[in-house]
């Protein structure tokens, strides 16, 4: 400060200024005494040894993270019937519960209000529910043994529903999503090839396509009702290009019995001989033979 | 120097009290690990609050290249995950955290529960501690969305229509959150909205409200 000033002098306020100027000079440190036993100043002290607490939660996590990439699916296709839903994990209890008869359709009431909405009621004003002066869960049995019974039942219906979405994966011959992209993507980066990337991959051009397999025996079909017109996909997958991934027999296999759930079977539909044709002239699709 | 500049700043604010305040609380024996092992379970609430902050920060780092339309968030994710420098891990640690911090709230509010630590006179830092588990559960819920992959979109779909079954407010809900009749263009954009403004404004108010409660009361006496 240029002008002169006394330097001890504090800023003085004047009027209706609300700082209040205190003096810090003899403030008596806070009492410790209040609780038994050793008690300890939160920073630094404590808050040390929380870091340390932290700091090892840190560690774990990141090897978590870097060990086990966040997981991608394929784009949303709302289109696509197969899809199993599965909300994240700490909604699967809820999700379970409401599966039951009489937790869904006519009974929807008593399930929603009666067995989710109460017992979260009554969790959010737990303590207005259990007012007694004991803090000792053992000297309090309806209030641990009602928490207790929640937990197993929510354990168990998590547990239920992840088994149940687990048979049904294997019911359909699925794979989670994420893990066929990533092992799709794993074999393509091993062959050479870029990332694909789902739904962005090049689909090779048509061969041969004004063989009447395709333009007449597919078409009449309605292959491509749900293969697109062009085979370029849609609510199934593209057929241009199959000839890399199939093989004539397998071709022949899939076409008459079909697959998965979205795929019907064509055996009382077509005859061997047609299936034959189709099969043959989709075994040409492949994406050397376009270029 | 700086002890100039904070003297400089004390004299006008008077913020030696403040911070004093926190530092300066005794954190007594029956609550510290470092004397009774036991005593780890109230750590779960500092850690709560340790990966809430990761969850912040990771999310703020992933919005930077997220985009929430139907038709690049997907590729944006993808993109984040795959070419963009340390986007793995960034997208990793939001996508474990969110799972890590229901873990911790739960054993958390476990340890409030069983040391009856909700009694009188802490009530309402209950109540508060309950709607930060709600907020929690929806920010859980509102980001599964926002990678618009098929898992994404299914589970959506069955939550609002679980919503949607609510006796009498079901369909306004439903309505409301789905932005429409469908999980679509507006759902995402809604659940982006709420997943990244809405409620993380709740949650930090909230949580204002837990901590100054936590001071204002102390921690609950040894049982
Ligand atoms: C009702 C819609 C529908 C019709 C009609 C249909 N498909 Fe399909 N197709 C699907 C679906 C869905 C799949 C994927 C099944 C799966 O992988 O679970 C599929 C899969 C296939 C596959 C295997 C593709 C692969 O990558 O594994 C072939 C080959 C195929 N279809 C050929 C045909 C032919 C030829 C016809 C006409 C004769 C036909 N489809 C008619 C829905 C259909
Ligand atoms: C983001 C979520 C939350 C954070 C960051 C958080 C943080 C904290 C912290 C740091 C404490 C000090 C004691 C301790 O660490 O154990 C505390 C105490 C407390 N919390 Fe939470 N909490 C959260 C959620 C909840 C929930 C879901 C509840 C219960 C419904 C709850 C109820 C309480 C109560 C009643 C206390 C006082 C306990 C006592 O004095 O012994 N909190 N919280």
């Amino acid at each position: 400060m240029a002008h002169k000033h006394d330097p001890n002098e504090k800023v003085v306020f004047v009027g209706d200024s609300r700082i209040r100027k205190r003096d810090y000079s003899n403030v008596t440190p806070p009492d410790y005494t209040a609780f038994p036993g050793k008690s300890e100043a939160f920073i630094p002290n404590f808050l040390l040894k929380e870091w340390m607490v932290g700091v090892v939660v840190l560690v774990g996590f990141l090897v978590l993270v870097i060990s086990e990439p966040a997981p991608l699916g394929y784009p949303a296709d709302p289109l696509n019937s197969a899809f199993i839903p599965m909300p994240d994990w700490y909604f699967l209890f809820l999700y379970q519960l409401l599966k039951y008869p009489y937790a869904s359709g006519d009974y929807i009431v008593l399930g929603i209000l009666g067995l989710s909405g109460l017992p979260f009621i009554s969790l959010l004003i737990a303590p207005f529910l259990d007012t007694g002066k004991e803090r000792r869960f053992y000297r309090r049995p309806i209030a641990s043994s009602l928490m207790l019974v929640s937990l197993v039942a929510v354990a168990y219906l998590t547990w239920v529903s992840w088994n149940h979405y687990e048979h049904e994966l294997e019911a359909n011959g699925q794979v989670p999503e994420h893990i066929e992209r990533k092992i799709k993507a794993e074999e393509a980066v091993k062959a050479g090839k870029p990332r694909p990337v789902p739904g962005k991959e090049k689909i090779p051009a048509m061969v041969a396509a004004d063989d009447p397999a395709f333009t007449e025996t597919m078409t009449q079909a309605q292959c491509i009702a749900c293969h697109g017109a062009e085979l370029e996909g849609g609510g199934a997958p593209a057929l241009r290009g199959i000839g890399d991934v199939l093989s004539k027999e397998e071709l022949v296999e899939t076409i008459t019995n079909g697959k998965g759930q979205g795929m019907p079977p064509f055996k009382e539909t077509l005859s061997a001989e047609q299936i034959d044709q189709i099969a043959t002239w989709l075994s040409q699709q492949k994406a050397e033979a376009a270029q | 120097m700086f002890k100039n500049m904070y003297n400089w700043i004390d004299e006008r604010l008077d913020i030696t009290p403040m911070w004093r305040d926190i530092a300066d609380h005794e954190v007594p024996e029956h609550v510290n690990p470092a004397h009774h092992f036991s005593a780890f379970v109230y750590c779960f609430g500092g850690l709560t609050f340790f990966i809430t902050v990761i969850q912040i920060l990771s999310g703020m780092f992933l919005t930077m290249y997220y985009v929430p339309d139907i038709i690049n968030a997907y590729y944006s994710v993808d993109y984040l995950q795959h070419q963009v420098a340390f986007g793995a891990i960034v997208r990793g640690m939001h996508h474990w955290g969110a799972s890590l911090v229901i873990v911790m709230m739960f054993l958390h509010t476990l340890r409030v529960f069983f040391t009856g630590s909700y009694k009188a006179p802490r009530e309402m830092n209950w109540v508060v501690g309950m709607l930060i588990f709600f907020v929690m559960l929806g920010l859980g819920f509102t980001g599964y969305l926002l990678p618009w992959d098929n898992k994404a979109y299914y589970a959506t779909k069955v939550g609002l229509e679980i919503a949607g079954s609510v006796p009498f407010l079901g369909d306004y809900i439903k309505e409301l959150m789905n932005g429409g009749t469908i999980v679509g263009a507006q759902t995402l954009t809604r659940f982006f909205a709420i997943h990244v403004f809405f409620l993380p404004g709740a949650l930090l108010a909230l949580l204002a409200g837990h901590f100054f409660m936590i001071r204002k009361q102390g921690i609950s006496g040894p049982l």
